[in-house]
């Protein structure tokens, strides 16, 4: 099932609905690959919010999504990662790493913003 | 108290969506248990990877769950069988960061971190079963 992406101002959203497969992900990734450069986006956000799992491919997946859109000159936050998930996560020896996570869509647009702004400002 | 005859689910993985669909249907059957929310998301993941396992580097197989009983404790076992390949050392794929495949090698030894009994049996060219077992506390 294919993931909605929507575009507000410079940043897209990529809103996940329903729980994904791995095709589903690689999907998801190459569109944003693809669109951050059509819609010329500064910044992404991934609610994950939907997903009750996130296992050793998504995880994999959703950072590499945020190392590629970064190459495009795009920063990627994940939002949205549930208590229980991210209880599973931990124990799993799972780790975004240095990837970009907020709460929920809100948080999520204002930390892209002030990551705009920051770079922007000086 | 009507208690449901449901006891166990059978899915057969052959593709990515095979994975989906046993870790729901993993989850479905373990709240019968009584599992809390967290162990229920720790039991899908869990099965996802042991299932993605399959899928990777054996093509096909199956994931049993069953809901099983010891003297008071109530729980689930996951059994995650293939005809495959077959590990050559297994104490090598327990190993964390370990993988032959596309992941990040995580797969066997963090699901046996998630779950509170695991074995791993493989002969190769016959193949792999996976026993693991999560008990309601």
């Amino acid at each position: 099932m294919a993931v909605p992406i929507l575009k507000q101002r410079h940043h897209l959203i990529a809103s996940i609905q329903s729980a994904l497969s791995d095709q589903d992900l690689l999907g998801l990734r190459d569109d944003l690959a693809r669109l951050v450069g059509q819609h010329r986006a500064l910044g992404v956000i991934i609610d994950v919010t939907a997903l009750d799992v996130l296992d050793s491919f998504a995880t994999r997946t959703l950072r590499a999504i945020a190392y590629m859109t970064k190459l495009r000159g795009a920063e990627t936050v994940i939002v949205g990662i549930q208590p229980d998930v991210a209880l599973a996560m931990v124990q799993l020896g799972l780790t975004l790493e240095d990837v970009l996570t907020a709460l929920d869509l809100e948080e999520g647009l204002a930390l892209l913003d002030q990551r705009l702004a920051e770079s922007h400002g000086s | 108290m009507a208690v449901s005859k449901e006891t166990q689910v059978h899915v057969r993985i052959q593709n990515s969506a095979d994975i989906v669909a046993a870790r729901q249907q993993g989850r479905a059957l373990a709240s019968i248990a009584g599992f809390s929310h967290s162990n229920l998301t720790i039991i899908a993941t869990a099965i996802s990877e042991v299932a993605r396992n399959i899928v990777e580097y054996a093509k096909e197989g199956e994931v049993v769950i069953t809901l099983i009983d010891d003297a008071n404790k109530k729980g689930v076992e996951i059994v995650a069988s293939d005809q495959g390949p077959g590990i050559p050392d297994v104490s090598t794929v327990m190993r964390d960061g370990f993988s032959t495949g596309k992941g990040l090698g995580i797969g066997l030894p963090g699901a046996r971190r998630l779950m509170d009994e695991f074995a791993i049996t493989s002969a190769v060219g016959t193949g792999t079963i996976v026993t693991m077992k999560k008990w309601v506390v």
